[in-house]
């Protein structure tokens, strides 16, 4: 079932790649898709199996490398962390293989795109069910080559390919790293397998490690240089240039890899590689930081684009810094939860995005749209629901809301908590997480508004023959949005709750509060059915603590806000007696707070005053341009990367092959044999014969004459 | 099975044959037979090759990996009064050379089937090369690996001199010049070798222990001729020349196979022979290697012809050769021999792939190309695959030697292993730009509207090619166990020798 799972997207791939004269787009539709779609429906039964069942194993196909003690396998790892990333890479593939049926209806290479994302399917399915570093390295690579083609899919437009190049030149900075921490952790633990390297990290604290000149420790060279491959891919900051400007790909790609799947893998990678990450901290503050700063950083710079899925995308990259700076504090159960939920919400972002695209003919800039949201009426309404569950609404004393809000909110109150127990950033993240927040419920907003709302700015014409989108796009977009409605309540307990306890099993801790979050037992927990849930400490100073919070909660006498509420009183219990497992009310309503703030913002700004954010943009003005040119990370990196390797390339050339080797050596002082030469070139080629045939006499006669010498 | 065939003569010699029969063939025709002469000479020579290639693959069915030492060993008393014999043998090490020779020639002569020009002695020209080749990977005296060494210059240099580009003199001679240059030095230290030892049989001078101060000094005579021939920074500047005017199946000889001598004889004379001095000079030919992979990558990228730009991405990519060679560990080694191999596979596609678009346009200007994929989408596969093979993706062969030698070199000099790492970026770089120039963008040019897709002949080359590259980038034990014996023979027997003083 495994084999079927990865191998099935790969078979589709090359059926589809190698096939399409023969078998035509429809065919190749309707393998790839199929195969995807068991793919998922598998992945969902080897998850419980795995997950719930505690079936955890793995099964090894075929030796890839063996020299000395350097063997690597192909495999196939089932745990708790590769079924989860299972789930959600073949599930969000699966609905955009749909979703594609409709948006590149028109395409007249569609067997080609097919197989692209099947290939890329299978590369990614490779990463997360590696049991090795390689095997690893190689989904990593091959996500890489697949989000190469994908972007670079509409060939003949230059950005494109630009765009492509810059992808994979940027990611393969991050694989020089990610590359040199494989090689530093084989020589450190003699392997590159997964569970014989955690298993003697801890055993190697105390190594140092010489490189390039300076002492560290190794595990925090290996954890550091294995980041540095996640920075790549994960678009951190630094190395996030190439995320943008990906979004020239089709957007069914840009939903798939850039949202959901791909650039999470760094996410992943930290994750998996937890045990190392939890010895060596000073790079896990290193995480931290760099993710927090891309959660800041991505979403000022969202607040400025017109593009619609650029913004999107720096959402995308602000989010992977959310899950960042929560693995750097340690809390890789939370970081692992949202990557979860927000694979969901920011795929059906995408894809609505994509609607909009499609129904406005391949209109992207948002200032050419608005009032949209009569022809687009299930676009909008599906759309709504992924911002809501991106900007995590929900209600802390009730503890519902959006997919978002548990995953989100999760890593804010997490990291406050880190902070206060003295984790190195943890109250830095903690802000920043709060700031951000609050900017992505403006941009977000900002984004529908624009979109959807006020009048509209663009060509009367695309407005006319603006429509929905059909049903093969609408359904896989209903069914992201149950999941970003749903994902996060429906999981919360497992994966960072007292569910987490069990649920991860060995493959990665449940973070240091879990047993005091989410209890089992929640409302619309599928997998824990163990009722004991923790109403029962309902304790009635608490309920009203909370409801002079808010009115609302004094009338709901639901078990949900029992459970809500019984946190809090569990809080003040704990609060009271050994300095508190859960964080003061304060915290718990700050995300909540910012995002109305945000919320609030864009209402201002692009509902009521529409015409002000023009007339900010038409000034100008040093921080708008600051924003709108995202930091000036491009420019600074053309003049001193691109510009330089060409100025180096041309120096080393022009002046150190043409002017000093060849002009000592060849030209110069065998000047006279090269005037030689010039005169040889007037000759007939039958006389090479003749040069050729003395050099081989003279070489011979040579030998002969200096052996008998010799041997005399 | 072989019984009493002496095998690695057949396999040497019939190329020899073959060229004496085309050549014996063409001195006795008459003028008006010259078309089918010439037929006949390209039949001739892809029968020999097809059929020394078959009995090379006898000869790795009946090689036995398990044995360190050499096989299918041949002795021939020859200026037997001084000590010289004819002796054949091959292990480990060079076997597979010999298998990757046997497999490109076929592959060569098929490519130049559209030849015009002396096509009888084209074809002579590379049995022949195809006999010194093949004959000093199995040489096992130091006086017949040389004159088959200096040997296989002379075919090469009449391949690029006669049917080269319009700078085929130039790049003749500069070919010749430096690479005999070196030789000449290596002479020398044989004949002191001879001297001292007292025999050429490489087996004995295996196991002799020269002095340190000799040792050094023999050393560096042989490094400067494997170091052109690799070629190594700074003495690399032939081969671009050499590749742009050399005609399409010889650049896939040159890169293919003859880039591998210099590696070839680092693994076969410089470590076994001269331990002490090559742990000595190890970082230097660590700091040359990654100085090439930089400064080599990051010329490539400013190229406008399309062979010069795979020319310095070769020498690029035998910077990784050379680090692993002297790492001296069993991962470094053989990835060293590994990335030979898969070099030979793929720098040798690249070269037909340049060469299949050179036929139809006759030129290697990037600038002229550009929207290749819509008229030849066959060809933009092939190529696209070729050009991730030599940047090295993992599941191509190019990963698995690039990844084998930096972690071979990150157990002996970090440094080194980061430096090495620099080029996968560099060699992306150069690459996907190159690739999207020729292949990808709007069809521009007028003059490409003709362009049509890879026949018969293209396709069979290219695929045989493709087919290995992929399976050895997802089974890289077929190669590695074939030398790994050999290899560990080789480091326990260098490791001793510097354990143990000389005086």
């Amino acid at each position: 079932m495994a084999y079927l799972i990865v191998f099935g997207p790969l078979l589709a791939a090359i059926v589809a790649g190698l096939l399409q004269k023969q078998i035509g787009d429809r065919a190749a539709q309707i393998i790839t898709t199929g195969l995807l779609i068991l793919s998922a429906i598998l992945s969902i039964v080897t998850f419980f199996d795995v997950a719930v069942g505690g079936n955890v194993r793995t099964l090894e196909i075929a030796r890839w490398m063996a020299v000395g003690d350097f063997e690597v396998s192909w495999a196939i790892k089932l745990d708790t962390l590769s079924a989860v990333m299972l789930v959600v890479v073949t599930s969000v593939s699966s609905l955009v293989h749909v979703y594609s049926w409709g948006y590149m209806s028109h395409d007249p290479h569609r067997a080609r795109f097919f197989a692209y994302l099947s290939l890329f399917t299978f590369a990614m399915l490779a990463l997360v069910t590696a049991d090795n570093f390689i095997q690893m390295f190689f989904g990593w690579e091959g996500v890489g080559l697949a989000s190469y083609l994908l972007i670079g899919f509409w060939y003949k437009k230059e950005s494109a390919n630009a765009a492509a190049i810059k992808a994979f030149v940027t990611n393969r900075v991050g694989d020089f790293g990610l590359a040199l921490g494989i090689m530093a952790i084989f020589f450190v633990f003699g392997s590159v397998q997964f569970d014989e390297v955690f298993a003697q990290a801890a055993g190697e604290t105390g190594r140092q490690l010489r490189f390039l000149g300076l002492q560290f420790g190794a595990l925090e060279l290996i954890a550091f240089l294995l980041f540095i491959g996640a920075m790549g891919k994960s678009a951190q900051f630094f190395l996030h240039v190439w995320l943008p400007d990906a979004m020239e790909g089709p957007t069914p790609v840009s939903a798939l890899i850039h949202a959901a799947t791909m650039v999470t893998a760094g996410v992943f990678l930290v994750c998996r590689a937890h045990p190392i990450f939890e010895l060596a901290p000073a790079t896990s503050a290193f995480v931290t930081v760099i993710g927090a700063t891309t959660a800041l950083f991505a979403a000022t710079v969202g607040l400025a684009q017109n593009d619609i899925k650029r913004v999107i995308a720096y959402s995308t990259c602000s989010q992977l810094g959310y899950m960042f700076f929560a693995a750097g504090l340690g809390l890789y159960s939370a970081a692992m939860f949202h990557l979860f939920t927000h694979a969901f919400f920011k795929a059906l972002l995408f894809l609505c995005a994509g609607s909009v695209i499609h129904g406005l003919h391949e209109e992207q800039d948002m200032r050419k749209m608005g009032g949209t949201y009569q022809v687009l009426p299930w676009t909008w309404i599906l759309m709504i629901i992924g911002t809501l569950a991106l900007t995590g609404v929900g209600l802390p004393i009730l503890g519902i809301g959006f997919a978002g809000f548990y995953s989100k909110d999760m890593i804010i109150e997490e990291a406050f908590m880190m902070g206060a127990a003295g984790v190195p950033f943890g109250t830095m993240a903690f802000w920043v997480g709060i700031i951000a927040a609050g900017l992505t419920s403006f941009y977000s907003w900002r984004l529908i508004f624009m979109t959807f709302h006020g009048k509209y700015r663009g060509d009367p014409e695309v407005l006319k023959h603006a429509h929905d989108s059909p049903p093969v796009m609408l359904v896989p977009l209903v069914l992201l949005a149950i999941g970003a409605l749903f994902a996060g309540a429906a999981f919360k307990s497992d994966f960072v709750g007292k569910g987490a306890l069990t649920f991860w099993g060995d493959s990665l801790p449940a973070g240091p509060y879990a047993e005091y979050n989410y209890g089992a037992g929640d409302a619309g927990d599928p997998l824990v059915s163990n009722a004991a849930g923790e109403a029962e400490h309902v304790d009635d100073a608490a309920v009203e603590a909370v409801a002079g919070d808010s009115g609302e909660a004094a009338t709901t006498g639901s078990a949900t806000a029992g459970e809500a509420a019984a946190e809090h009183g569990e809080a003040q219990e704990h609060g009271d007696g050994h300095g508190g497992h859960h964080p003061p009310t304060w915290v718990l309503f700050m995300p909540l707070i910012v995002t109305i703030l945000g919320f609030l913002g864009a209402v201002w700004f692009y509902l009521m005053r529409p015409e002000l954010p023009g007339r900010i943009a038409a000034r100008g003005g040093p921080i708008h341009a600051f924003l709108s040119n995202k930091w000036y990370f491009d420019e600074i990196y053309h003049f001193v990367f691109v510009r330089g390797a060409r100025g180096l390339g041309d120096l080393f050339w022009k002046i150190g092959d043409v002017r000093i080797i060849d002009g000592l050596g060849p030209n110069g002082v065998a000047g006279t044999v090269m005037a030689g030469a010039r005169r040889i070139a007037r000759m007939q080629t039958g006389y090479l014969y003749h040069y050729a045939f003395i050099m081989l006499i003279g070489v011979l006669g040579l030998t002969l004459w200096l052996v008998l010498r010799a041997g005399v | 099975m072989l019984g009493q065939l002496p095998i690695l003569t057949t396999i040497t010699f019939l190329p020899g044959l073959g060229a004496i029969a085309i050549l014996v063939l063409r001195a006795l025709m008459r003028k008006e037979d010259g078309a089918s002469m010439e037929r006949n000479a390209k039949g001739v020579a892809l029968f020999v090759t097809l059929f020394v290639l078959a009995l090379t693959a006898l000869l790795m069915v009946e090689f036995d990996p398990s044995v360190a030492g050499f096989q299918f060993v041949e002795e021939a008393a020859w200026l037997a009064e001084v000590g010289i014999s004819y002796r054949m043998g091959v292990d480990g090490l060079s076997v597979l050379f010999v298998l990757l020779t046997a497999m490109l020639m076929p592959i060569c002569i098929l490519a130049s089937w559209k030849l015009e020009k002396r096509v009888a002695e084209y074809m002579a020209a590379f049995l022949l090369l195809e006999m010194l080749v093949i004959g000093l990977f199995c040489a096992l005296d130091l006086i017949l690996f040389y004159i088959l060494f200096e040997g296989s210059l002379i075919p090469m240099f009449l391949i690029i001199g006669v049917w080269g580009g319009q700078n085929r003199i130039y790049a003749a001679f500069k070919f010749f010049l430096f690479t005999f240059a070196g030789s000449v030095l290596m002479l020398i230290a044989m004949i002191t070798m001879y001297a001292q030892a007292g025999t050429t049989d490489i087996t004995q001078l295996l196991t002799y222990e020269f002095g340190r101060t000799a040792q050094m000094w023999m050393w560096l005579a042989f490094f400067a001729s494997f170091a052109v021939k690799m070629p190594m920074w700074p003495v690399h500047t032939w081969l671009p020349d050499a590749h742009v005017q050399a005609p399409t199946a010889g650049s896939v000889i040159l890169a293919g196979i003859l880039l591998k001598l210099g590696g070839y004889g680092f693994l076969r004379f410089s470590l076994p022979m001269f331990p002490q001095a090559s742990e000595f000079f190890a970082p230097m030919v660590f700091a040359l290697s990654v100085i090439a992979i930089v400064y080599t990558s990051l010329v490539a990228f400013r190229q406008t012809d399309i062979k010069k730009l795979i020319a310095y991405s070769s020498i690029a990519h035998m910077g990784y050769v050379t680090i692993g060679v002297f790492t001296m560990t069993e991962l470094g080694v053989q990835g060293a021999i590994y990335q030979m191999f898969s070099h030979g596979l793929v720098s040798g596609a690249l070269f037909l792939c340049v060469g299949v678009i050179y036929d139809r346009f006759h030129t290697r200007d990037i600038g002229f190309y550009g929207g290749l994929v819509h008229k030849m989408p066959v060809f933009a596969v092939f190529f696209g695959l070729f050009a991730m093979a030599n940047v090295g993706l993992p599941g191509t062969s190019g990963f698995i030697g690039e990844i084998m030698v930096m972690t071979g070199a990150f157990q002996v000099a970090p440094w080194v292993a980061a430096g090495a790492a620099l080029g996968v970026i560099g060699s992306a770089m150069y690459m996907l730009t190159m690739y999207k120039k020729v292949v990808f963008g709007e069809l521009t040019n007028t003059k490409l509207e003709v362009a049509t897709d890879l026949n018969a002949r293209e396709w069979i080359n290219l695929g045989v090619l493709a087919v290995l590259a992929i399976y050895l980038g997802f089974f890289s034990t077929p190669i590695t166990d074939m030398t790994e014996a050999s290899v560990n023979a080789l480091i326990n027997q260098y490791q001793g020798a510097l354990a143990a003083p000389v005086q």
